[in-house]
């Protein structure tokens, strides 16, 4: 069992992200079960999403309290809400910003976890290119498949496409391909380091 | 022997000379083959207008949709002295759900015959005033503001006779009932802004709106079959006397009626699309206290220690009804 | 076909399925995205013949449905919480005329304080209306259900209710398989009303009936409630036959056969309950689940006989009878001796059951530490400072607000 949680606010898209993923791991032939936390689930309000993705039929109901992945859309939330609740070092955990951790004030939080499984991307500023509207979710998505390797770029783009139509669905597939490449590009930098 | 021409208002009715019309123009009820929709033997007491308005309203229905017809019918006087277990007195499709759904129900009927293929069969809902102008009333403005294909019928005897008269949203100003006894310096009922569904009705300009009384039964067989002409939601309000609970005489119902009509306390009128098309005009104007007085619920107002002052603010309300409606000719 | 779906989207592609011919709406979380389906499937032309009416309250969408049933027509809605308490005078008004309605209630609390999230509070304040009341533990179970409620409810010629938790079921995406048109057709006959609205046969509908009667028909209300305890499995049955799927029936046992502690809860809990039994008996201890599908009528044969021989029965409930407590214990308590049975008061208002919870718990059943009535991770300092606010002085305020102040944030928390 993959068990991923999704924070952000209101409009960004954080309980549409938790159904895409999951339409995408079942397009791979999983079982994936996705729901919100709904709290006053106002624009702008925090917001909490959750996705499991299992080889088997996934019957708990309980919020993800131990996340395999944390996803964060807005990280005005990082000093708000729990968001690292029942995160442990070996975790995925992926930040919408053009900042780095050290400067988002977490480099101490992250200090133990895996480089490789730590990133930010700017899926903001891609959602405003591909999109034209900030709406980073889709871009997330295709970071987090990149990142994870639990979905393909493929099933995500399928998601999305399957979801909406016309130019929002190429837009969003645009961001995504974008946030997968951007995610592809840092890993290899981050090789080559290690390497050097 | 010399010829006495006989003058409508004495016999208050078109029904008079009936029987000289082409059978064609004869009132539905003269009719051989009338429905009888609420058939005799029922338990409604003696000089019920209601019994005797819902007779004629739903054969007139009847005889406007070919027989096609089903009727909804809210908890209250008429449905409980019509169907005492295991009688009924309906001869029509008759279906009694609760006492504020009424309207809702026949929006139900229609959406159902209307799925089914069925819109040849006309819908009618009925309920008293409490049904309507009270607890029915949030129903009764939905079924209005999607303009649903009913025709709704509201049997307005003022009060709540059924539970033992008490008073309702359309019980009139100083009218004595159970809950407002004439007793204190403003015996009876408030007098508060009135709630006039008729001209709510009218506000929802749904396309027919009228009133009618049982003093003048040929009118609401014709403002019944007018009704059937239209589509969408329809709304008539009917003036129906209670001898219990309005402390007449059973032998009074129509004269009461007829004398509420005849003082311009009640405006008998047609409105379609939000608009008043025709009045009744008042053939002979009466003051308000001869209505009054023949009521026990306004005994208060009279004698000895009666109040005028009230008796003449009653009478306002009809002359501000007359100039509003136009009720008189030439006024 | 399979598809990852909204709970709502596949509850509502299954009523579509079904041809209901009257469909009512009004709004209400976490109900509402059922019948928004619905309205797209009616105005595309999808549903067809079928009128789609927009009414002005619950009791009115309820009022809508029985005229609709009365004239033979199958009719449809959904509803919640507050809403199902606004038409509780035309819900066991449309069980005693007895017109097969479905109805579909997203299962969430019952205020004040007002609150949106799932519990079973609304559906269980109509357990005594006369309707049959089927609990979905999956969203497949749920979409399933509604197929076989309008088979039930046209059989026996009375409303079904479908109860599934809001927001965990309703908002859910999980995978959920919807039948062809034709399976469905084939499963579900027209509906062939006992009585109906016609002219060419004029019948009166919802006659007074005095003392000399009315315990008669209501006998007869029950009669046909126990005739569902026959019909309920037997439709399931024909169902998984159709279908090739276990949906329905009265209830659903796990690993009971040698449970020595069962517990018994009903809805979507019971996959989180499944998990945590499951790892317990991996450390060996006898623990087994018994889902209750059918709350009315109550299956008390077969609690009895899933129960068997067990020691410990713990009732979850999400749902309290204020001042006694357990509201299915009262039912299990009629199959089995009283003694053996615990209650748990637990996911009120939408608070979490977690795993942990539940370990903590079944851990203190197994011990013989549990007590008649428990609340599941009550929160035993926020009541006590209360307590003490109020026995300090008269004007202790609003108790919502004040347990509210003294949480702090509760948008920082998960779960």
């Amino acid at each position: 069992m993959f068990e991923v949680r999704v924070h952000g606010r209101g409009g960004q898209g954080v309980v549409t992200a938790a159904e895409l993923l999951s339409v995408a791991a079942f397009l791979e032939g999983r079982h994936a079960q996705a729901f919100p936390s709904f709290g006053s689930e106002r624009t702008g309000a925090p917001v909490v999403a959750f996705c499991r993705i299992d080889d088997h039929a996934i019957r708990s109901r309980e919020p993800v309290v131990r996340p395999d992945a944390v996803i964060i859309q807005d990280v005005t939330l990082l000093h708000q809400v729990h968001v690292f609740e029942g995160l442990r070092p070996e975790g995925y955990l992926l930040v919408n910003s053009t900042r780095g951790f050290d400067e988002l004030g977490i480099g101490e939080f992250v200090r133990d976890f895996r480089r490789d499984r730590l990133l930010v991307v700017p899926a903001t500023e891609l959602a405003r290119q591909h999109v034209g509207r900030p709406v980073p979710n889709a871009a997330l998505l295709g970071g987090f498949a990149a990142l994870s390797g639990r979905v393909s770029l493929e099933s995500v783009t399928t998601a999305i496409g399957q979801r909406f139509a016309g130019r929002v669905a190429a837009g969003n597939i645009a961001a995504a391909t974008a946030a997968y490449e951007f995610v592809r590009a840092e890993q290899e930098e981050m090789r080559n380091a290690q390497a050097g | 022997m010399p010829l006495q021409p006989i003058k409508f208002y004495q016999t208050g009715s078109f029904v008079v000379g009936n029987r000289l019309l082409d059978p064609d123009e004869r009132a539905v009820q003269a009719r051989i083959d009338r429905t009888n929709s609420l058939n005799c033997g029922h338990r409604a007491c003696q000089g019920c207008g209601e019994a005797l308005g819902a007779r004629y309203a739903l054969d007139a229905a009847m005889r406007a949709t070919g027989n096609q017809m089903v009727a909804v019918n809210a908890t209250g006087c008429l449905e409980v002295f019509s169907t005492p277990y295991p009688e009924t007195s309906w001869r029509i499709p008759w279906l009694h759900s609760l006492f504020g759904n009424a309207p809702a129900v026949a929006t139900g009927v229609a959406a159902g015959l209307k799925a089914k293929g069925r819109s040849d069969v006309r819908v009618v809902g009925q309920g008293g005033d409490g049904g309507t102008v009270d607890i029915g009333f949030g129903c009764l403005s939905g079924m209005f503001e999607r303009n649903d294909d009913v025709l709704f019928i509201c049997y307005d005897n003022e009060a709540y006779m059924n539970t033992g008269v008490q008073r309702s949203g359309a019980t009139p100003p100083a009218a004595r009932t159970t809950t407002t006894p004439a007793i204190g310096p403003e015996p009876g009922n408030v007098f508060g802004q009135g709630k006039n569904v008729p001209a709510i009705a009218m506000a929802h300009e749904i396309p027919y709106v009228a009133t009618a009384t049982v003093a003048d039964l040929r009118d609401l067989e014709y403002k019944v079959t007018r009704a059937m002409d239209f589509r969408g939601a329809r709304y008539l309000h009917v003036l129906v006397p209670c001898p219990l609970g309005w402390g007449s005489a059973s032998g009074d119902t129509i004269r009461i009626a007829r004398l509420a009509k005849e003082s311009g306390l009640f405006p008998v009128f047609e409105a379609e699309g939000g608009e008043v098309t025709d009045v009744s005009k008042i053939r002979r104007r009466v003051p308000v206290e001869d209505y009054l007085r023949l009521q026990t619920r306004y005994a208060h107002l009279f004698g000895e220690h009666g109040h005028p002052g009230t008796v003449a603010r009653i009478q306002a309300v009809a002359d501000r009804n007359i100039r509003r409606f136009g009720l008189v000719e030439g006024e | 076909m399979l598809r990852q779906v909204e709970g709502s989207r596949a509850v509502a592609d299954a009523v579509a399925l079904c041809r209901p011919e009257v469909v009512c709406a009004y709004p209400i979380s976490p109900q509402t995205h059922i019948v928004e389906a619905l309205a797209a499937h009616v105005k595309s032309g999808r549903l067809s013949p079928c009128e789609f009416v927009t009414v002005e309250s619950e009791f009115a969408a309820m009022s809508v449905a029985i005229g609709a049933s009365a004239v033979g027509a199958r009719a449809y809605t959904a509803t919640a919480s507050q809403g199902l308490l606004y038409m509780a005078e035309a819900v066991y008004n449309a069980s005693g005329l007895g017109l097969p309605i479905v109805m579909t209630v997203a299962n969430r609390a019952i205020g004040a304080p007002i609150n949106i999230w799932n519990d079973h509070s609304d559906s269980m304040s109509q357990r005594d209306s006369g309707w049959i009341q089927l609990y979905a533990e999956t969203n497949q179970e749920a979409a399933d259900l509604h197929v076989q409620a309008f088979r039930i409810a046209e059989e026996l010629s009375l409303p079904v209710m479908v109860c599934m938790d809001g927001f965990i079921l309703t908002h859910a995406w999980e995978q959920v398989d919807t039948p062809s048109q034709e399976e469905v057709d084939a499963f579900l006959p027209a509906y062939e009303p006992r009585q109906v609205l016609d002219p060419a046969d004029p019948v009166s509908i919802g006659a007074m009936v005095g003392p000399e009667a009315f315990t008669e028909v209501r006998y007869l209300a029950h009669a046909r409630q126990m005739q569902a305890l026959e019909l309920i499995p037997d439709v399931a049955s024909r169902f998984a036959e159709a279908f090739g799927r276990n949906s329905g029936g009265l209830v659903h046992p796990y690993r009971t056969d040698d449970a020595e502690t069962i517990v018994i809860a009903l809805g979507s809990v019971l996959g989180t309950i499944k998990d945590t039994v499951d790892e317990m008996r991996r450390d060996g201890v006898r623990m087994g689940v018994l889902g209750i599908t059918s709350f009315r009528p109550f299956p008390l044969d077969a609690v009895r006989t899933a129960v068997g021989e067990a020691r410990h029965v713990v009732v979850l409930e999400k749902a309290l009878a204020v001042g006694i407590g357990g509201i299915v214990t009262a039912n299990v308590r009629m199959a089995v001796t009283p003694e053996r049975v615990s209650t748990v008061i637990a996911g009120l208002g939408g608070r979490a059951i977690t795993k942990a919870s539940l370990h903590r718990m079944l851990a203190d059943a197994i011990a013989g530490r549990l007590e008649p009535l428990t609340f599941l991770d009550l929160n035993h300092e926020l009541i006590g400072n209360e307590l003490a606010r109020m026995a300090a002085g008269r004007r202790s305020g609003p108790m919502a607000e004040n347990l509210l102040r003294d949480l702090g944030a509760v948008a920082s928390r998960i779960g």
